[in-house]
This record gives C-alpha cells, structure tokens and sequence, in this order.
C-alpha cells in the first residue's frame, strides 16, 4: 500500500517538479527556438506516458494485492492487445522523432549568407579567427604553431595573411546574422558550448569541426568547455558579446591581422630601460621586488605576461578592487605609459634583468605544498618556470611574499574577476583549490623550494648570456 | 565500421532464424502431455566442445571485423595515408600457413581412420609449419623495418603490424592447445576424445587461414 | 525438428543430457578457493564485484562532497576530482555490473535454471574468475602508482586519456587499459560458458521457449558482450600502442602541455567510433539480464505467469539486436558528420519499442495478479518506476536535435544513472533478497529489507531525478566547481548539498543491507528449499544450498514453461518446471472456474 501511495507521490511530485522547479533552459539568444520547441513536446509525450504508466502501476498494486482468498488471473497472452500497445508505442515515438528530425534538417544546412569564425581550443583558453577581407580562412596546421603564430597558420597561404586572430578569449558577433562557427583544437577535445545559443560541438585535434545559429539577442554570454579536457577543464571560459553589425565591424576592424601581427617589431630593451628608471622606486632596481613597497620582483617575468598585466592595470581589469591596495598604486604608473610599443620595450628591457635569488619569507609545509602544486604544475610548469602557450607566469623564484597575496587575492576574487580578465578568471577558480591560509603558504612554501632547485641553471643562463 | 556491421547482422541473422525455427508456432504456457518422457535438447553430434569452438570463432571473428573495419575507416580519414608496401615474403608465409591447415586436415583424416603413427607425423608437421610461418611473419617486420617502416611513422604501418600480430597471436594461442593435442596422441588416449582434439584444431586452423587471406587481401588492396 | 528422433524410447530413459565428469575436490581450498563450482564462482564473483563496487561508491560520495560543499576537503584538488570520475565510471559499469550479473547471476543461475550439472566448462570458468580478479587488481594498483590512476574521464577519449598534463597519464592509464584487455580475456572465458551452456547444457524437455527470462536475458547479455567487447579491446590495445610506442592510430597532430608531440595523423573519432561500438551494446549488457530478472521477480511474486511471454523473449532478442547499430547517438556533437545524426536517431528511437513493450508487460503481469509486497517485490517495483523515468529521458538524448544542448550536462549523468546505474541495481537487491534463500538456506531479514529498499528507492530517485534539470539549465558535467559561471544560478548549489546529502543517507542504507548480509548467514530464518514457492528448476533442488553437480542423482525433467502460476483448476497456485501433468494436483470441481478464463 505505501508503495503505491508513494509511487503517486512521486510521479506527481515529478511532473509539478517540472512547472515549479527554478531551474530551467537558459533564456534563448538564437535562431534555435526549434530545439526548444522539440524540448517541450518531448517533456509533453514523455510526461504523460510516465504519468499514465506510474498510475496503472500503483492502481495495479492496490487493487491486485495479496489477500487470503485472492488468486491471480491466468492469461499467458493477448495478441490484440499488444498489437494496439506496439501501434500506439510507435505512434508516439514518430511523434517525437519527426518533429526531431525536420529541426536537424536545418542544424546541418548551414545558410548561405553565414559568415564564418573559427574558434580555437587549447587547454584551457579559446581563441579566435575571422578570415578577413578576402572571405577564406588560410591553412593552418597544429605543427605550425609557435610563440609568433599562435594558431599554426600556413606561412606560405596568401589566403592567411588577412586573417584576424582574437587570442584574447572574447568574441564579438552581430546580431541578427547567421554565423557558421568552425572549430578547431590545438590539443585535445574540446566543446565550445554558450548555452543561450542551444547549439555546440566539439573541437578535434586534426579536422575542423562546424555549427551554425543566428545570435538573435544583444548581451555578453559565457561559453563554457562542455568536453572533458583535463584539469582546468572547469575553469576554460570565454566571452561571447553579441553587438549591433555595425560596433562588430568596428572592433573587427581594430583587431590585428595576422600580416600585422608578424610586422609588429619586437621591443626595444634599451628604450625599455629608460622607461624602467620610474619603476626602479618600489621595485627595487635590478627589478627584484621590495617587501617594504610591497612591489613585487619583475625580473624573471616574461614579456608576454608583463605587457599583458600593464594593459590590464591600463584597462582597470586590475587594480580597481578597492581592496587591492598595491594594485590601485600601480594603475596611475600604468597608465602613464605611452602605449603598446612603450609596454613592449619595458618589457624587453626587464628581460635583460638578472635572476638573483629572493629572500625566502614564507613558511609552510612543501611537502602539502607538492600535492597541491599539481593542480599548478599543468599551466606554470612542473618546474614553476612558466608558460607562454598557457599564458602562465613564472612563479619559481618570486617574491614568496607577493605569491601569496596574490593568491589570497585570487582567492578573495580581489584579483582576477574583472570580465576583462580572463586568465585571472581562471586563476579565480584553481585558486579555489587552496582550501584556507595554511594551503596558501604550503604551495608557496613548495614553490621556495623549487626556486632553490632551479636557481643553479638559471645563474648558469644568466652567465652565458 | 561497415564490415563489422555486416557481419554482425548475419551472425544475428543466422541465431534468429535459428530461433524461429525453435519458437515459430511453439505456445510455450501448454505443458507437455507425460505421454512421451521430455527429449534431449540438442542432437549427439551437437557437443559442448563443437559448440564451444563455433562462439569462440565468432568472438574471433567479431575481432578481425572490427580491426579491419577500423583500418578501412582510418584510410578513409583524411589524404595523409601512405600505405606499407607488403613483403613479398608474406607470398611465402600464406603458402606455409595453407601448407599448415592442409596436414591438420590430415592429420584430422587419419583420426578418422585410426592411424596412430600417421596422425602424430602429420599434427607434428602442422604445427612445425604453422611455427615457421609466425617465424616468416617476423621477418616480414623486420625486413619493413629495416626498409624505414617501424611502426610509429604513420597509421598505414601501425595498422599494418598490428593486424599481421593480432593473428599471429592466435595462431600462437593455438599451438598451446597443439602442444596440448600432441601431448595427448603420443599417450595414446581413448580414441573420441582425441579425434574431437584434433578436430577443433584443425577446425581453428582453417579459420585463422580464412582470416589470414582476408587481412592479407586487405592489407594488399592499400 | 531433431527432437522427434530421440522421442521414440517408451519409458523414461535416465536423463543423460549433461552428465559430465565433474572435479569433486575435498579441501577447502579445493572448494572454495580454486572451484570449479559454477555456484562457487558465482559468489567469488559477487563478492570481488560488491567490494570494488563498494571502492566505486565511496569515490562517488567524495565528488558529492566537492560538488556539495566545494573546498571543503583539501584532500580533492581538480585532478583527484577526475580521477575519482574516471575510476567510479570504470568500475561501475565495467568491474561491477558486468562482472555481477554475467559473472554472479549468470553463473549461479544459468545451470541451475537450464537444469545442468555445471557449465559446459568448469575449468575454463574457474580461470575466467581468476582473470577476473587479476583485471581488478591491476585497475586497483592503478591508485598506487606514480601520480595515481587515470583522469581521463571513464570514456577514454584520446588524446586526452594519454597525453602528458592528464592525470594518470605516466602509469594510471596504463594499468588501466591492460586491466581492460585481462577483464576481456577473462570475460570470454566467462562468456563461452554461459552461451555454450544455454545452447547445449539444458535438460530434457528444456526447450528454448521453456527458459525463464532471466536465462534469456543473461544469455542475450552474453551473446552481445561477445560480440561487443572486442571493440573494446581493439581499441585497448591501439591506445595502449600509442601509449608505449609512439604509433599514431588515435593521436593526431598536437600539442601536449603546450609542448609539439611527435604523433602525426591519428584519428580520435575513429577511437569514438570503436568505443561506443562496444559502449552502447554495454548498456544492454547491463540492462539485458536487470530485464530478465525482473520478469521473473515480478512473476512469482505477482503469483502470475509474466504476460506475453514469446513477446518479451523477441523483445530482448530485439534489443540486443538493435543495440548495435545506435552506437553513434553518443556522438552526435562530437564532430562527426552531422548527416549520421538522422540515421542514429531514427535507429535509437526505434530501440524504445521493444524496450516499452517489455514495460507494458511488466506492468500487465501485475494487473489482475495476487501481488505479494515481498522485498524483492518491492525492489521490482522500484526498478519499474526508475527504469520507466531513466527510459523516458533516454528519448530526450536519443532524439539528435533534443540532444544538442542537453548533451555534456547533468540531464545526461542523471539519466544514465537512472536507467544503468540505480534500476539495474535495484534489481541486484531484489534478486539477492530473492534468491539468498537458495544460496544460504536462510531468509534475509525482511524488516531491514524495507528500510533498506525505502532508504534506497527514495534516496536515488532525490539524487538523480533533480539532476536532469540542472542539465535542462545548462550546467556541464564533470565539472570540479562551477565557480562564478553566468548562467549557473546560486540556487544550483543548495541544490547539489541537498543531492550530496541524500548520497550519503542513501551509502548509509548500504551499510545496514551489508549488515543483514552477514547477520541473516548465521541468524537468518531457516528458508526451506522454496520460500517462494516459484516453478524454475533451481527451488526444486534436493539440497538448498544445492550442491556440487546440483540435481543429485538424476537430472530434472522439464515438461511445463516456467510460469505456470494460478492455472485453473490447479490446487496449488504454482506448478513447478519438473512436474509431470500427471503429478498435478487438481481443486475439486465446484471450485473449478474461479480463477478461471474471461
């Protein structure tokens, strides 16, 4: 009896689930209201057909139950009565199917007026291609790819030299026009999934993979990874920005191709150590960071990462949280910086700068520190010496200091929120990883330890050098 | 996956119309009479090992399938296939394994006619044969890789030695169970039991040499 | 047909199908250690199964923990996180339901059901065992190696799964991909067993339309693993290929920890492709015998023969049939030719006929049934209601356009869960508390029975039927946190502490089923040899528990199908396999009709 009652109970409780329930489809920013469309009559048949099946059960179970005098109906078959079951079965599932089956005639037809874009996956960051004036993307290849051409391009494809590259993980599109979005994955597999959008697909190293839909609502989304592709698989984010055609064609038309992204000449490290002369106050004049000033060490620091966290303080991603005091200091010294090739000769100049080792102030235990560091090791190094195609800094040989109010920050989400920063989004959320204080100073006290490990070769680079 | 589609279809085929045949107008809720005691269920000749045998190549078989079948769908992806050229010796190595099948089948005969000595010359060389052709296969991998074809380079070569490998595993596997045979007819055992090892042996032999002519016919044709 | 030949001889002959020559060892370890028992194996199986299963729960409450309360054990980091994924994955589907229902049920039941001696194999079914536990050694000694077994998600997707940066990558996966070539091995052994003793061990009069269900549905299960897991071990051993040499069959050109690898032109489709090709028939393999066995539950419980009978034998033929040619409807985003996705659909969709055909006559055989409310009743029923909800979503994911943005969310891990992990689990419970009695001699104790399968059948259908929602919002699976996503909404993480909480009530109950276990062994009721009062063969053995060789002296004959429950006109209310028509005691007249045909 209480099985029956609960089998209502829950069958009932299901379906009101359904209307009640806070969570449900994003609201819908695409032409894909069909897919929608086959959700809905898919809850509708599937619904009624476990609602009516629960019911039959539990009256079943209250009319047929044991008692003393009872015997059970014996009737081995009933051919009609199958037959109808059977028809009325496949009924219904045509019912779902076909409605299925038209809306996937137009998944796979992509409109000939879509423009095209190329989203790019690697672990763990999107980055982004449009084919530039000429219409056609160029050729690229994964074994192509370096520091100065991210996305493998074709050297000898004239079809690529207009290309624009985005590697910064936001996406502008303009709404109301199809776009076909081609995917491709520098490593493993990858999804490029924005939820309002309804369609995805996965990202395959070695083809291109392509969907398409029409943004039919202006707004920022979030495209998230839906394809299990390693550790910070959780924090691999982009934006999408859907905008009116015409601010679309003017941010495109700001973006570097890939031609002028080869021109662009490297930084000039003697005009560089000029502009480093304000910097000597607080960050010591070797560059290697004052606890007093509370300025961190530079020198170590890649040009990739430096320029990126000077545009940032230029921007306000960084240094607008009004806890983060050092952060607030530095902006001002930012902004007065001339522009890119300014940040870029900077940088240059703190490159030529040596790698003395830094005073150890962190206590903690390596030993936790090195269980945590793994969840580090993937992007910064096995080594903590950094990684460019990971967008990762250095962290060996770092003011211990500085790495754990960074971290802290991080933590805090004092650093690292601003939706213009998205590689301090992703530092967000590994950060959470560091459950409490003590975990903090553990892995940093790890790092100390690598930088001991390390300081031998890198005086050996420094002297060679 | 075509290949293993297909055969799997007439394996299911084959079971289900064995199964009509079993079921077709049987009702099965109508209980015998007790005029005639219940008969056996399979025919004498139907014995586990026969039976036994029958699944385990359709296990085998499902496995060729599907390694073929990934095979082809690997040459179909992309332009960057660069097939193996196939030793010439694999020429050699198919006329001992059919030399192989053919003194089994042999070796099967005299079981049949009770001849003892004939029976374990012919199983002897057999599985001699058989040996000599896993022996030539290993040549074979040498010869490629000693031409620059190890089997790292590219998908053409891995497949390549994996295929020719996976079958010489079982023909190896195989020869445990002829050591086992041999070991048997040289003690003399009771004629059925011997002649039933003797079959399936030769039984297994015949159809690794079928699969041996399908990977190498495929294995030419890329 | 053949059987006419054999029919002739006037007087029963002594039945001599299946006599064999079995190994009666008199040790214990004889008996219990290296057996050739097929009722040995079977609970050597079950228990290996039940105690790495038992490793695979725990791994799933400590990603309940991560997704219930995040950071709050420092112990889980992102890549333990995966790992746990990886392992609960494998071990679940692979090393605990395959192994228990092919490897337990299969070989307790299959020749007591069929009425044979043994397996047509002891020896080879003894080594399939052995195999077996060397498989799940080598995926356990996973968790001790290097930086621990693999995080590659239970999947294996290449070049994820092998790729320097997964966690695992140095050791975990290698011990994992060889222990999945040993588990094949091992299972074919296994395998041969079941299907050649279903096809030539059964006894006089068994004839295949003579089966109970739970034979079909565990020899089905077989037939398909035989022919599915191959699949598997190919691609096994190309991963692993490319894993130690270098070849290039699943990885392409790419970078590996930001670093160029030396791999060129490997497809990992291709891997995809032979995956699911083993994959899907999998979920059959799984469901296939839960099917079966069910049928059986609710027929001697309901006191009624399970409805449409020939039906339900072709519907299980039929889905295992079908079962082979959906196995893209994994794929549909996976960046294959979008054009399969109308093939696949269709065929998927055609899959859910049989399968709501076999649910109908479920829920016939209870209509107008004299339904006992036993435990493995209850368990039934449980599994009727789960499965009915698990099989409703699968038509979400089934149908490709329906599928694209539910796909990688929590619709998918809860729909899997309900219809492969808790129905077929459910089942397990009934059918232990159904047939403990046979294989101890004692009743499992009913009262912790009950609450065992409230606590159980509540919390499951709380842990997972909230899920599909979550899905329905969009938040993507094997996630280690969520973190600040835009669209996950704050209520989405109450909602993960509740459903962790409801794990851990629902690991609880476990406890208390384990406790019953070895408490009704020794305090348990005395059984007799069919509490039930069911018609298979295996309550009508001499000795409960039966012993070695089953029958005793002579082997059972079969003159009736196995669901010969309330026949009219019958005094009793069941007529076992193995009683002649003659032997049947009748109601006297007037009674006659009752319980008669409309």
């Amino acid at each position: 009896m209480a099985i029956a009652i609960a089998l209502i109970v829950l069958a009932g409780g299901s379906v009101l689930f359904y209307f009640l329930s806070p969570w449900h489809l994003t609201p819908l920013a695409s032409n894909w209201g069909a897919i929608d469309v086959t959700i809905a009559i898919s809850f509708w048949v599937t619904g009624l057909v476990f609602l009516a099946v629960s019911l039959f059960i539990a009256v079943a179970l209250i009319r047929f139950r044991h008692h003393r005098c009872g015997r059970a109906h014996y009737r081995p078959e009933n051919k009609p009565l199958e037959f109808w079951l059977t028809a009325a079965t496949t009924l219904g599932i045509g019912a779902l199917l076909a409605p299925g089956l038209v809306v996937w005639g137009h998944f796979v037809t992509v409109p000939d007026d879509a423009h095209e874009v190329e989203v790019v996956g690697q672990q763990w960051h999107w980055s982004f291609r449009f084919p530039g004036e000429d219409g056609i993307f160029g050729e690229a290849r994964n074994a192509l790819i370096d520091a100065s051409n991210p996305l493998g391009l074709a050297p000898g494809d004239p079809a690529g030299r207009d290309d624009v590259l985005v590697e910064r993980p936001l996406l502008m599109l303009p709404e109301g026009r199809p776009v076909k979005v081609l995917l491709r994955s520098k490593d493993v597999l990858h999804n490029f999934k924005v939820p309002p959008f309804r369609a995805k697909m996965d990202a395959i190293p070695g083809q291109v993979s392509y969907f398409w839909f029409t943004p039919t609502r202006i707004g920022d989304f979030e495209a998230v990874c839906a394809e299990l592709c390693g550790i910070g698989h959780f924090a691999m984010r982009a934006r999408v920005r859907v905008v009116e055609p015409a601010r679309f064609e003017a941010w495109l038309a700001e973006q570097p191709t890939h031609a002028e992204r080869l021109a662009c000449p490297p930084g000039d490290p003697r005009a560089g150590e000029a502009l480093f002369a304000t910097c000597t106050a607080c960050h010591g004049e070797r560059g290697q960071g004052r606890q007093t000033t509370g300025a961190p060490r530079l020198a170590g620091l890649g040009t990739d990462y430096l320029v990126r966290q000077l545009r940032n303080f230029r921007v306000g991603a960084r240094g607008t949280h009004e806890q983060d005091v050092q952060g607030r200091q530095m902006r001002p010294f930012a902004r007065s910086l001339a522009g890119e090739a300014a940040m870029r000769d900077l940088a240059a100049h703190v490159a030529t700068l040596p790698m003395d080792p830094s005073p150890l102030t962190v206590e903690g235990d390596p030993r936790q520190g090195r269980r945590l560091y793994r969840s580090c090791a993937n992007c910064h190094g096995a080594g903590g010496q950094g990684n460019t195609r990971y967008k990762a800094p250095r962290l060996a040989g770092m003011n211990d200091w500085y790495l754990v109010r960074q971290l802290e920050h991080f933590r805090a989400g004092i650093r690292g929120r601003h939706p213009r920063d998205p590689y301090g989004n992703q530092m967000v959320d590994m950060a959470q990883v560091l459950v409490d204080e003590a975990a903090v100073r553990d892995v940093v006290a790890y790092i100390n330890g690598l930088a001991r490990a390390d300081a031998a070769p890198a005086v050996a680079r420094q002297a060679e050098e | 996956m075509t290949v293993s589609l297909v055969l799997i279809v007439l394996l299911m085929a084959g079971f289900a119309g064995w199964l009509i045949g079993q079921s077709i107008r049987v009702r099965p809720w109508v209980a015998d009479t007790g005029a005639t005691p219940p008969a056996p269920q399979t025919p004498p000749f139907v014995t586990a090992p026969r039976v036994g045998l029958a699944v385990f190549l359709a296990v085998v078989t499902s496995l060729f399938a599907l390694a073929v079948s990934a095979f082809l769908m690997r040459r179909h992806i992309g332009a960057d296939w660069q097939a193996v050229p196939v030793p010439a010796l694999l020429w050699w190595n198919t006329g001992l394994l059919i030399a192989a099948s053919v003194a089994l089948q042999l070796a099967w005969r005299s079981t049949r006619q009770g001849r003892q000595a004939a029976l374990r010359r012919r199983l002897a060389l057999g599985g001699g044969l058989t040996l000599a052709f896993v022996i030539g296969q290993a040549l074979a991998w040498q010869r490629l890789e000693a031409a620059g074809h190890p089997p790292a380079a590219n998908p053409a070569n891995a497949f390549f030695y994996l295929l020719t490998a996976l079958h010489a595993l079982h023909l190896l596997g195989g020869l445990v169970a002829w050591g086992r045979v041999l070991a048997l007819a040289g003690r003399g055992i009771s004629q059925p039991r011997l002649r039933q090892a003797v079959e399936l042996c030769a039984l297994y032999w015949h159809f690794l040499l079928l699969v041996w002519g399908g990977l190498f016919g495929v294995l030419l044709m890329s | 047909m053949h059987e006419r030949e054999y029919e002739a001889s006037p007087e029963a002959p002594p039945a001599e199908t299946g006599e064999m020559e079995l190994v009666h060892p008199r040790t214990f370890i004889g008996k219990y250690i290296w057996s050739q028992d097929a009722k040995v194996i079977a609970i050597q199986y079950a228990v290996t199964a039940t105690a790495i299963g038992l490793v695979a729960l725990v791994l799933s409450l400590l990603m309940r923990l991560q997704l219930g309360f995040p950071n709050s054990l420092s112990l889980i980091d992102p890549e333990s996180y995966l790992q746990y994924v990886t392992m609960h994955g494998m071990i679940m589907v692979v090393y605990l339901l395959t192994a228990i229902f092919l490897g337990g049920f299969g070989n307790y039941l299959i020749p007591l059901m069929c009425g044979a001696r043994d397996m047509a194999f002891p020896y080879l079914n003894m080594l399939s065992f052995w195999v077996y536990l060397a498989s799940v050694l080598l995926l356990v000694a996973g968790f001790f190696v290097g930086d621990g077994s693999s995080g590659a998600g239970w999947t294996l997707y290449p070049p994820q799964a092998i790729s320097q940066g997964t966690p695992g990558a140095d050791g975990g996966i290698v011990l994992m991909l060889v222990s999945l070539a040993v588990f094949i091995i091992g299972f074919t052994m296994g395998g041969l067993n079941y299907v050649v003793t279903v096809l030539q061990g059964r006894t006089r009069g068994m004839t295949l339309m003579r089966l109970p269900l739970t034979v079909w549905g565990i020899f089905m299960a077989t037939v398909m693993a035989l022919l599915a897991f191959p699949a598997l071990f190919v691609a096994v051993v190309m991963m692993l290929l490319d894993r130690l040499l270098g070849t290039s069959f699943f990885m392409p050109e790419m970078l590996g920890m930001g670093e160029e690898g030396s791999q060129r032109g490997g497809s990992p489709l291709l891997f995809q492709h032979l995956f699911w090709f083993f994959g899907h028939p999998e979920v059959y393999i799984v469901a296939l015998p839960a099917f079966g066995i069910v049928s059986d539950l609710i027929a001697t419980h309901a006191r009624k023969n399970i409805f449409g009978y020939r039906m339900m034998v072709w519907a299980i033929i039929i889905i295992g049939a079908l079962s082979f040619v959906v196995w893209a409807h994994h794929m549909y985003v996976s960046g294959m030719s979008p054009y399969f996705g109308f093939l696949f659909a269709t065929t998927t969709l055609i899959v859910a006929v049989p399968t709501a055909l076999k649910v109908y006559n479920w829920v016939l055989t209870l209509w107008r049934g004299d339904i006992h409310l036993t435990v493995p009743m209850l368990f039934a029923i449980g599994f009727l209601f789960t499965f009915v909800n698990g099989g409703l979503s699968g038509l979400f994911l089934g149908n490709v356009t329906v599928d694209v943005p539910l796909s990688d969310t929590y619709f998918v891990v809860g729909h899997f869960h309900m219809v492969m992990a808790v129905a077929p689990v459910l089942v397990i419970f009934g059918a232990i508390y159904h047939w403990y009695p046979k294989i101890t001699g004692r009743m499992l104790d009913a009262t912790l029975g009950k609450v065992h399968f409230w606590v159980t059948f509540l919390g499951t259908y709380a842990i997972y039927y909230p899920m599909h929602f979550l899905g329905l919002a969009g938040v993507p699976r094997r996630y280690y946190a969520y973190g600040e996503t835009a669209f996950v909404p704050d209520s989405v993480q109450s909602l993960n502490a509740f459903i962790t909480i409801a794990a851990l009530v629902v690991a609880a109950a476990q406890l208390l089923f384990l406790f019953n276990l070895a408490w009704s062994l020794f305090r348990g009721r005395e059984a007799g040899p069919n509490p039930w009062r069911a018609t298979t063969l295996e309550w009508q053995t001499p000795h409960t528990p039966p012993r070695h060789g089953n029958f005793g002296d002579e082997l059972p004959l079969v003159y009736r199908w196995p669901y010969d429950y309330s026949v009219p006109g019958v005094k009793d209310d069941y007529i076992p396999q193995n009683v002649p028509p003659q032997a049947v005691e009748r109601e006297p007249a007037a009674d006659r009709g009752r319980g008669g045909e409309s």
